[in-house]
């Protein structure tokens, strides 16, 4: 799994006493905007096969906000494979070093790392927010996920917030 | 159960990644996709961060985790890098439970 939000949030889940599925779920359903950066790059990088494979694991938001930034479709091929390539290779490294240095470290809580996913999540969040219909939405997903929160197992407000949203967006018109 | 559900979450994001590089163009034109996808992430990264704030197992509580997340949200409103804005929540946390 090489997409950020989605990895943060199955290990949020799964930290939070949730079912293994239920993260599952959410990652899943946080990666569903990939598709749609898919879509965008479809038409500009012109990859098949083995290639399309490869630059497949490599959409991200960086990979996809740096290519359809260029005017010129071969700017856009080199800025999606330099930094889907340098972010792939950097953040597995981070990964890599915060698994094996976890046993070092002391409570978590000391350190106050409980309080760092919800910061991360709001970095990754606040970009999202320049229009008045996302704001609403992000407060509503909010109060709907602490609403539900005590009334159902750990990672199931997440999902409730999904389908909710999914309706929301899917409504007639 | 921690496995499996690794391999099919890791998986499935993979698909879904390979699917937008491989489905007709056309699919962009759907006004009705083009406005959901977009608001999911924004949906469960407001949900996670109000769950992940604002309660412990499955009660709500309220604790320096709030005072971090507004730290936090200081922070990115100056336009802090990502690495800024969670090492301000974090150490936000980790300093007013010193005291």
């Amino acid at each position: 799994m090489f997409t950020g939000a989605s990895q943060f949030a199955f290990v949020s889940v799964i930290a939070s006493g949730g079912s293994p599925w239920a993260g599952a779920a959410t990652a899943a359903l946080l990666g569903t905007r990939n598709a749609l950066y898919g879509l965008r790059l479809g038409a500009l990088l012109e990859v098949a096969g083995w290639r399309r494979a490869g630059a497949a694991q490599l959409v991200i938001d960086e990979s996809t906000a740096m290519a359809i930034a260029r005017d010129q479709p071969a700017d856009s091929r080199l800025a999606f494979w330099a930094t889907g390539l340098a972010v792939f290779g950097l953040w597995n490294l981070g990964t890599l070093i915060g698994a094996l240095a976890t046993h070092a470290l002391p409570d978590p809580k000391v350190l106050g790392f409980d309080a760092a996913p919800p910061a991360a999540f709001l970095a990754l969040l606040a970009p999202r927010l320049r229009a008045r219909e996302p704001v609403a939405i992000a407060l509503a997903a909010a109060l709907v996920a602490l609403v539900c929160l005590p009334f159902v197992p750990a990672g199931v407000p997440l999902l409730i917030v999904a389908v909710l949203v999914v309706l929301f967006g899917l409504r007639p018109q | 159960m921690m496995w499996p559900a690794l391999l099919v979450a890791a998986a499935t994001c993979y698909a879904i990644k390979l699917a937008g590089l491989s489905l007709p163009q056309r699919l962009l034109q759907d006004p009705r996709l083009q406005r959901t996808v977009p608001l999911l992430p924004v949906a469960l990264l407001a949900a996670l961060i109000a769950t992940q704030t604002f309660a412990t197992g499955g009660r709500l509580v309220l604790d320096v985790r709030a005072a971090a997340l507004a730290v936090a949200a200081v922070a990115v409103l100056l336009r802090a890098p990502f690495l800024v804005v969670v090492a301000a929540g974090a150490a936000t946390a980790a300093l007013l439970r010193l005291f």
